[in-house]
């Protein structure tokens, strides 16, 4: 312990020094090795197996803690702790290969045997993973050799390697699992220093890593939640940078800043005005089409996101393969959005719009509510905070409307599942989506994720609005943090400061 | 004496019992479940009931009542639902942040208030009381939030002479964890400084109205030396009982102020607890709370009667 003070000590003063030399302008002699990110929210715990908040896998995610595969900055599967896999003719056997050499931070060695462990804990019956469905396709999971792991499916499924990529399937030992909450045993490059709950979590490099050395000898996330306190903590230099920045309305002044670096990214976050399809007046198609057109998209990101964020007209974030651009499929007019309510008997409209507390949600729910009256429809806005939301709205269904940003890639699922919150229930579409999951072939897979798109466009299941921006802001002089987010994730194995 | 006290224990515990039944109450009806929060949007039904059963939420509400109960009696506050760790533990490393700040800011409500208040005694309608009166009453209407965003602009954004917000935690030194407290110390203790002031004001006006203040002048002392010697010390009587009455407002306030500063005290932690539904935290705290204040108030009264015969027999 006394041991461990004084490193901690030895490195602070370290560190301090490092950035006095800048601070006073003497050149420093070698880059730094030590960065400082804000983050909005701070993560309940550690663990990425059992927790959905994103600010686990905003911090753990490839840094701590590893899966079979990995997804990277620009979405695409990559091998992790599998070095490669293969999949049998019929699409349903995996065979994953195993990279040799791997320990965990305690210095038990990574093998097959933790991977079994790690994907039967997710699929147990007691299991808390926030993911479970994930794994829901999978039979068995054997080990043939300490090095190799054979998973048989129920069904064929091509999307198995991008689902193990995913924060909640990073694979763990049974000698730590119980403890990862508060104390995250991971396989990756970087390990857990101290968490100061409430302001900070720090990780230092792991000396016995596997892979390519990373740059960074130590990573702190600062918890800043407030918007106006995360401006000030950039321009201060209390932080590095701000993957995720919260007040797009500063960022002109950064943008001004020859010491920042602006990157205005990519989520997964599909925002959609959903609509309650299982009751009036939302379960005619005529009222819904109403509604799309009653929407302006262009007008709701200047007014709500000041300008940040790409329209979006069906559930699939354009920069995913297989996207169709569908945007124009309902086209900003009041007029039309009228006749239709008329034709469907449904003017004098009154409709509860239920805003969870995200920025996105309050604000565009305000611009939308007077595009919505703007054609007749008079609303009301239902503020909630989240506990709320998820029982009254996600749970109860009972709701009207609703602004919520999807942040899962490629979910086109949650629409062809049984008892969802906005009570779509169409065979067709589910049909088309069972031919997509048990397709192996990569230009089928395509095709039928165009046609699940244009699907729901068609049946105006709901409105789709924009794409949540990722506006990172950091140090010029800091490299290779990810611009865009296909997952959730701060990974840095490939950032370092320029010399 | 005893069957005084007897009976005041008597009504201590009824009202630590009636509270703990309402605050448990509060919480089984307040919406929103810990397990949904936890786990997101895309949990199964079957991982929520796994989730539900580990928290203990599975059994009815009269054992879950009696086990944090008798949990709470013997000092184990129940386990975090969010952060797994014992929630003792967790009000423990809070209270590290909570009780500075609220020390800090009685000390300096009390730097504030008792001279200017003396002041404005001694110089009784003349400008600087004036002043002082004006002064205060805006002290008193602003609210100590909007107080606290001032703050920030002024010393943290525009002069950089304070962090915004924040807390590095004890470890990082006694400076750089004090000094971010200063901004939030000084925005709690304004409002409470200005109704102290206020109340020591007139409280030294009266003491210097009484006969005791006239006979030591005839004998005689300076005007100041009145003041100071005789008349202050009675005047502070009432100021003591008001400044009691406002720790605990000080509790209250911490909530609110904490979370424009982002300091993880245990008002912060109260109100995240809400939002995730860490109820087993929020029951726990406010039951603490509620304790605490219970348990002073019974003392100050045992301590009434032992000096004061009158209030026994009345009891």
């Amino acid at each position: 312990m006394y041991r461990r003070l004084m490193q901690h000590l030895v490195r602070g003063t370290a560190a301090a020094a490092v950035s006095a030399g800048i601070l006073l302008g003497t050149p420093a002699l070698a880059a730094r090795t030590d960065v400082i990110l804000g983050i909005r929210l701070e993560p309940p715990h550690l663990d990425p197996t059992a927790g959905a908040a994103a600010a686990i896998a905003e911090i753990v995610y490839n840094n701590v803690f590893q899966g079979l595969t990995r997804i990277d900055r620009d979405g695409t599967v990559k091998p992790s702790l599998a070095e490669r896999w293969e999949v049998s003719e019929d699409g349903k056997v995996y065979t994953f290969h195993l990279r040799q050499g791997v320990k965990f931070h305690d210095g038990t060695t990574f093998d097959a045997e933790d991977v079994k462990f790690s994907l039967d804990r997710a699929r147990a019956a007691d299991s808390v993973n926030p993911q479970k469905g994930l794994f829901e396709p999978i039979d068995t999971v054997e080990v043939v050799d300490p090095q190799t792991v054979r998973i048989t499916l129920k069904r064929p499924s091509g999307s198995l390697p991008f689902s193990l990529g995913w924060a909640a399937a990073v694979i763990v030992a049974p000698e730590s699992a119980a403890d990862n909450k508060t104390t995250p045993v991971g396989t990756g490059p970087f390990k857990l220093a101290e968490w100061v709950k409430g302001d900070h979590v720090t990780l230092t490099r792991s000396d016995g890593y596997w892979g390519e050395p990373v740059a960074l000898e130590k990573a702190t996330f600062k918890i800043i939640g407030d918007p106006t306190a995360s401006f000030a903590a950039l321009m201060a230099g209390d932080v590095d940078a701000f993957p995720i920045f919260p007040a797009p309305e500063n960022v002109p002044q950064f943008e001004a800043d020859p010491r920042f670096t602006v990157v205005v990214g990519d989520t997964e976050g599909k925002t959609v005005l959903a609509m309650n399809n299982g009751k009036k007046p939302f379960d005619d198609i005529r009222v819904r089409r109403a509604v799309s057109h009653a929407v302006d998209r262009k007008a709701l990101v200047e007014g709500a996101m000041y300008g940040y964020g790409k329209p979006i007209g069906s559930h699939f974030a354009p920069q995913d393969k297989g996207y169709v651009d569908l945007t124009g499929k309902y086209p900003f007019d009041p007029e039309k959005a009228k006749a239709l309510l008329k034709e469907a008997g449904a003017e004098n409209l009154s409709v509860r719009l239920v805003l969870p507390p995200p920025d996105y949600a309050r604000r565009g729910g305000e611009v939308l509510a007077a595009q919505l009256r703007n054609v007749g429809i008079s609303v009301e806005i239902v503020p909630m905070e989240w506990a709320q939301w998820l029982s009254e709205v996600f749970r109860n269904k009972n709701f009207d409307m609703t602004v919520v940003s999807h942040v899962e890639p490629l979910d086109l699922d949650i629409y062809a599942r049984d008892d969802y919150y906005f009570g779509y229930k169409d065979p067709e579409y589910r049909a088309l989506y069972e031919r997509f999951v048990a397709s192996t072939d990569e230009s089928e897979r395509l095709a039928l994720l165009g046609q699940l798109q244009e699907k729901l466009a068609d049946d105006a299941v709901n409105a789709w609005l924009f794409l949540l921006p990722k506006i990172g802001i950091w140090d010029a002089r800091l490299e290779g943090l990810w611009e865009n987010t296909p997952v959730p994730a701060n990974d840095l194995t490939e950032a370092k400061w320029r010399e | 004496m005893l069957v005084y006290l007897a009976k005041r224990l008597a009504s201590l515990a009824a009202t630590l019992v009636i509270a703990s039944v309402v605050i448990f109450a509060v919480m089984e009806v307040l919406p929103g479940d810990p397990a949904e929060i936890m786990l997101g949007t895309n949990a199964r039904p079957d991982t929520l009931a796994a989730l539900r059963a580990d928290f203990g939420l599975d059994r009815p509400a009269p054992e879950r009542y009696a086990a944090w109960v008798a949990g709470f009696v013997q000092g184990d506050l129940g386990r975090s639902y969010t952060y797994s760790v014992p929630v003792g533990e967790l009000v423990a490393q809070r209270l590290w942040v909570s009780l500075p700040l609220a020390a800090i800011s009685l000390l300096l409500t009390v730097l504030i208030a008792v001279p200017v208040g003396a002041l404005a005694a001694a110089r009784r309608n003349g400008p600087a009381d004036v002043g002082i009166m004006a002064a205060t009453q805006v002290g008193i209407a602003v609210p100590n939030f909007w107080f606290a965003m001032l703050l920030v602009f002024v010393f943290a954004v525009s002069l950089r002479l304070l962090p915004a917000g924040g807390f590095p935690g004890w470890g990082a030194g006694l400076w750089p964890a004090g000094r971010s407290l200063i901004l939030p110390a000084v925005a709690l203790a304004l409002p409470q400084a200005s109704i102290l002031a206020r109340v020591m004001r007139s409280s030294l006006i009266d003491a210097l109205g009484e006969d005791y203040v006239r006979t030591a002048r005839a004998k005689g002392l300076s005007r100041s030396e009145v003041v100071r010697r005789h008349a202050l010390r009675n005047a502070l009587i009432p100021v003591l009982t008001i400044m009691g009455l406002q720790f605990s407002f000080l509790l209250a306030g911490t909530i609110i102020i904490e979370n424009v500063f982002f300091l993880p005290g245990l008002g912060r932690l109260v109100f995240q607890a809400i939002t995730q539904r860490d109820l087993i935290v929020v029951k726990s705290i406010v039951m603490l709370l509620v304790a605490s204040v219970v348990i002073v108030n019974f003392l100050v009264e045992v301590a009434y009667a032992a000096v004061d015969p009158r209030l026994r027999r009345r009891a």
